[in-house]
């Protein structure tokens, strides 16, 4: 038979080419961690074995991560430097909702997220359980059971403005923001319908003006009041628009307010004693991350010592912070220069958020357009 | 003419091109005096923003990215409309005037409307075919079509194609040396207008890229225009400034290749 | 038989039937294939997404989405911003086009005109919302310029976001493509056409208006037709400038297919990118049989 040795030939080069594949494919089983189904450090033979594993990886993918937010620069830079694993940092203003979307199954999409609690709730069937060596620091309310996200740091919801655009050079309470010294001057952080900061924004405009956790119809009525006025604008603020000055009036975390200081000197910040709204957000890992031993250790990172008082360092509240302060290992300087609260905090549990995200999602584009 | 009406002219198009200049040129200026502030008020003039293009790793990833499916797009076009239009032209006129209406059904379709129907297919790509940014050159070569096609068309008709590819033929030549050696050689400022406009519209093209999750060169610098004003203003004038550096030399060569390129009994 | 034109000869130089007429058809297939691949069906996708009802069945179920006051709001504003650029792009680019078509055929400032125009024309929208922000922001160029010189562009609040400052951008590009689409029926005017106003007497009023006018007037609504579309459509510099949404009904779409809205009205995506498709088919429908009355003169 004329074709059967060539045939038979080629047959062989196949499977040998399939075997050597498969062999290859997973580079992990020769470092007896399988990072993809590790659900804590242990799996992977203690940390050490984490580090070689992400190591062979040699890149992490993030998404979302402006260097100046909650000093997540020196974060990224701070895990480069220690593991020699290099950071992709993908669409540093993406929202909430903006990261979960790249979860696109390819080599591109993120490892891990840092998302609002709404986003969190609605994707955990796109996340992959993971408990962090100091797991047990993080507050039971703070954490889902089997680990698919965990808070990370929080802050509270204020209103940061430059004094030298504002009538008066104050801000006294949230109402005021209707007057027309602020036309064109007003906006949000994100979009309330993708972005955890544009929703809480809502809710504390909501909490501040009569409504309350569990009603957000008062906040998308103020600012549909604050676009009847002329005083909103349909722009994203970030460190550059206030640069820019594109957004004198910005509803945004306390700890990113912060950071505008060094741009704008007479930048200030004002939360209503009335409605101090705390949010945190959270970790997930990518069930399909194309790095999952990277995802795993930045994790840990994260939730280190160091990681939490480089949070802090940005002016965030992070998780761990009570643990922390009782085993004295929490950075006191930066904790004593947090901003102050002057009242009680109220902080929205994840049914409440959910709730208002979904009315949020239903109204907001018929109030503000 | 005579001389007062001549005056009057001058003094027109004066004006015009006065004012329409400074309309023009006002927002480019403002572009390069933004780009070159420096932290404050006070401080001097600095190149930092310009700097800073080559070390935001995006940027730079979006200007190759978009290179490539530049590169991609034109000579995909190039490999799917010629041959095509010459064949039409050949032995199928009967269906040119539905080729024309094809190649210019992508103008009637907003590019914000077909990303609706695109998404879907493209999620099917991103699973089956390719997970790639170049997949995106599927659909630009779509959107390149109009203008490829009517560059590409008034370049055939001002050569004569059945003369030259019958003669070509009764010498023996096969269709591939046909189009490479008689067709393309004899239009070449129609094929190097029709890749000019593709590479153009793909540099500078946002809206599938955006809307499909893809990075590319317009979307890296509208990410970093929400981060760095400074040099996201810097990208766009470069870019303005380098299609239009671009675009010129395109004229000026075009002409002396159109001057060069007369070919005997040419119908006008 | 060897006369000329005989049947033989004739039969060659034309596609025969059977095998020889679908060995011609192979040749346009990977043309066709394409295109009704990414483009055919996409728009297949559209209209058949758009007129699916929640049930499954045809309906327009999905359209009654558009009847909400701020989509309506949106549909409005996108009109009227659409309109009004094109009607200021068509008058100055006319102008800004004679001016270029009455010079040097050949020389530096047309080819420069065409050439910027070109690029602004075609290049995209995120350059140019950056290029306002530059120049008429509260710290644009312009805006300081002329501040220091006592005069505030924004005595009222910033209206960069409203449709003054997007009409204005939109503008800046209309003006552009007016001169690209334009200047070929300026290049059809016969300087015969002046002349023989002249020897009958007629002055430059004449001329324009009974003679150069007419037959111009086709191609000016058509190419302010062209300039209308170009506007409906545009997403980039809305997207680029409106970073967190705007009444516009482009960005409606962006929203509908990047945030969760969808979820909770799917098919009105495919029913608001239907429409934008019905309108602009429309507008260049009434361009297609304006340009074929413009070349029967301007050729």
């Amino acid at each position: 038979m004329k074709w059967s040795s060539p045939v038979r030939q080629l047959g062989l080069a196949v499977v040998a080419f399939l075997v050597v594949a498969a062999c290859g494919s997973s580079p992990g089983a020769s470092a007896s961690c399988n990072a993809k189904t590790a659900t804590s450090a242990t799996d992977c033979g203690g940390i050490d074995g984490l580090v070689t594993a992400a190591k062979a990886e040699g890149t992490l993918n993030v998404i979302a991560l402006p260097p100046d937010w909650a000093n997540y620069g020196a974060v990224i830079s701070g895990f480069t430097a220690k593991y020699g694993i290099s950071v992709n940092s993908a669409n540093p203003n993406g929202s909430s909702q903006d990261e979960v979307n790249a979860f696109d199954g390819t080599s591109n999409a993120p490892d891990v997220v840092d998302v609002g609690q709404a986003v969190a709730l609605a994707n955990t069937a796109k996340f992959a359980p993971y408990k962090v060596a100091t797991w047990n620091d993080i507050p039971a309310g703070a954490k889902e059971a089997t680990g698919l996200w965990f808070n990370d740091y929080g802050g509270y919801m204020g209103i940061g403005y430059d004094s030298t655009k504002v009538p008066g050079g104050v801000i006294n309470s949230v109402a005021d923001l209707l007057g027309s010294g602020f036309k064109s001057k007003v906006a949000l952080a994100g979009d309330p319908t993708k972005s955890n900061q544009g929703l809480n924004g809502v809710i504390m405009a909501g909490v501040a003006n009569g409504g309350s956790l569990d009603d957000v119809s008062k906040g998308v009525d103020f600012f549909k009041q604050l676009k009847k006025a002329g005083n909103y604008v349909p722009v994203v603020g970030t460190a550059a628009t206030v640069k820019a000055g594109q957004t004198p009036v910005l509803f945004e975390w306390d700890y990113l307010s912060t950071s505008h200081g060094k741009d704008v000197s007479t930048w200030k910040i004002f939360v209503p004693s009335n409605a101090i709204i705390g949010g945190y957000y959270s970790q997930a890992i990518n069930k399909a991350a194309p790095h999952p031993a990277a995802a795993r250790l930045w994790e840990e990172y994260l939730y280190s010592d160091a990681g939490q008082n480089l949070w802090l360092k940005g002016g965030a509240r992070p998780v761990r912070m009570a643990a922390m302060t009782t085993a004295g290992t929490i950075d006191a300087a930066a904790a004593a220069a947090l901003p102050a609260v002057n009242g009680t905090p109220q902080v929205p549990s994840g049914d409440q958020t959910s709730k208002a995200s979904a009315y949020v999602v239903a109204n907001w584009s018929a109030a503000v357009s | 003419m005579n001389r007062s009406r001549r005056l009057k002219l001058r003094i027109f198009r004066t004006v015009v091109l006065l004012l329409m200049g400074a309309f023009f040129l006002v927002p480019i200026g403002a572009m390069l005096e933004f780009s070159t502030r420096g932290n404050s008020v006070t401080s001097p003039r600095t190149l930092e923003a310009w700097v800073q293009i080559a070390q935001t790793p995006g940027l730079v990833k979006g200007i190759v990215t978009s290179l490539q499916l530049a590169v991609i797009t034109s000579l995909g076009m190039l490999a799917l409309l010629l041959p095509t239009m010459v064949w039409v032209r050949l032995r199928l006129p009967q269906i040119s005037r539905i080729v024309e209406f094809i190649c210019l059904l992508p103008l009637t379709v907003p590019a914000i409307a077909l990303v609706v129907g695109l998404k879907p297919l493209y999620i099917w790509i991103n699973i089956n075919v390719t997970p790639s940014v170049l997949a995106l050159a599927f659909a630009y070569l779509i959107l390149v079509l109009p203008y490829s096609y009517r560059s590409l068309d008034a370049g055939l008709a001002a050569i004569d194609l059945k003369t030259l590819s019958e003669a070509a033929r009764s010498l023996g030549a096969g269709w591939g040396t046909v189009m490479w050696r008689i067709v393309i050689p004899n239009m070449p400022s129609a094929i190097l207008n029709a890749m000019l406009l593709s590479v153009a519209l793909v540099l500078g093209e946002y809206t599938v890229a955006n809307l499909l999750n893809f990075q590319n060169l317009q979307v890296e610098v509208a990410y970093v225009g929400l981060v760095n004003a400074g040099t996201s203003i810097a990208v766009a004038v470069g870019a303005l400034l380098l299609a239009f550096v671009l675009l010129m030399v395109l004229t000026l060569v075009g002409g002396r290749l159109q001057q060069q390129n007369y070919v005997p009994g040419q119908r006008a | 038989m060897t006369a000329a034109g005989s049947p033989a000869l004739d039969t060659a130089a034309r596609p025969t039937r059977g095998g020889r007429l679908s060995l011609s058809w192979l040749g346009v297939a990977p043309f066709f294939v394409y295109v009704g691949v990414f483009l055919l069906l996409p728009t297949a996708i559209i209209v058949i997404g758009s007129l699916t009802g929640p049930g499954g069945g045809v309906s327009l179920a999905n359209f009654a989405g558009i009847d909400k006051p701020f989509m309506l709001k949106a549909l409005s504003l996108s009109l009227s911003v659409s309109a009004v650029s094109a009607v200021a792009g068509a008058c100055f680019g006319a102008l800004l086009a004679y001016a270029v078509v009455t010079g040097n055929p050949n020389g530096m400032l047309r080819r420069s005109i065409m050439s910027a125009s070109g690029v602004l024309a075609q290049f995209g929208g995120v350059a140019l919302a950056f290029a306002f922000i530059a120049t008429i922001s509260t710290v644009g160029f312009v805006t300081v310029f002329l501040k220091d010189h006592g005069i505030d562009i924004y005595p009222n609040g910033v209206w960069l976001y409203d449709a003054p400052g997007i009409t204005l951008i939109y503008v800046y590009f209309q003006i552009p493509l007016m001169v690209l689409v334009f200047l070929p029926a300026l290049d059809g005017i016969r300087p015969q056409w002046r002349e023989a106003t002249e020897s009958l007497g007629g002055s430059t009023w004449h001329y324009w208006r009974y003679v150069a006018g007419p037959l111009l007037a086709p191609a000016f609504l058509g190419c302010t037709l062209l300039l209308f579309a170009n506007a409906f459509s545009a997403y980039a510099t809305i997207s680029a400038l409106l970073t967190n949404g705007g009444s516009y009904v482009p960005l409606q779409v962006q929203a509908l297919l990047t945030s969760e809205t969808e979820q909770s009205q799917p098919g009105l995506a495919q029913a608001l990118a239907l429409s934008m498709i019905l309108i602009v088919v429309i507008v260049m429908t009434l361009y297609a049989l304006l340009q074929r009355r413009t070349t029967r003169w301007l050729r």
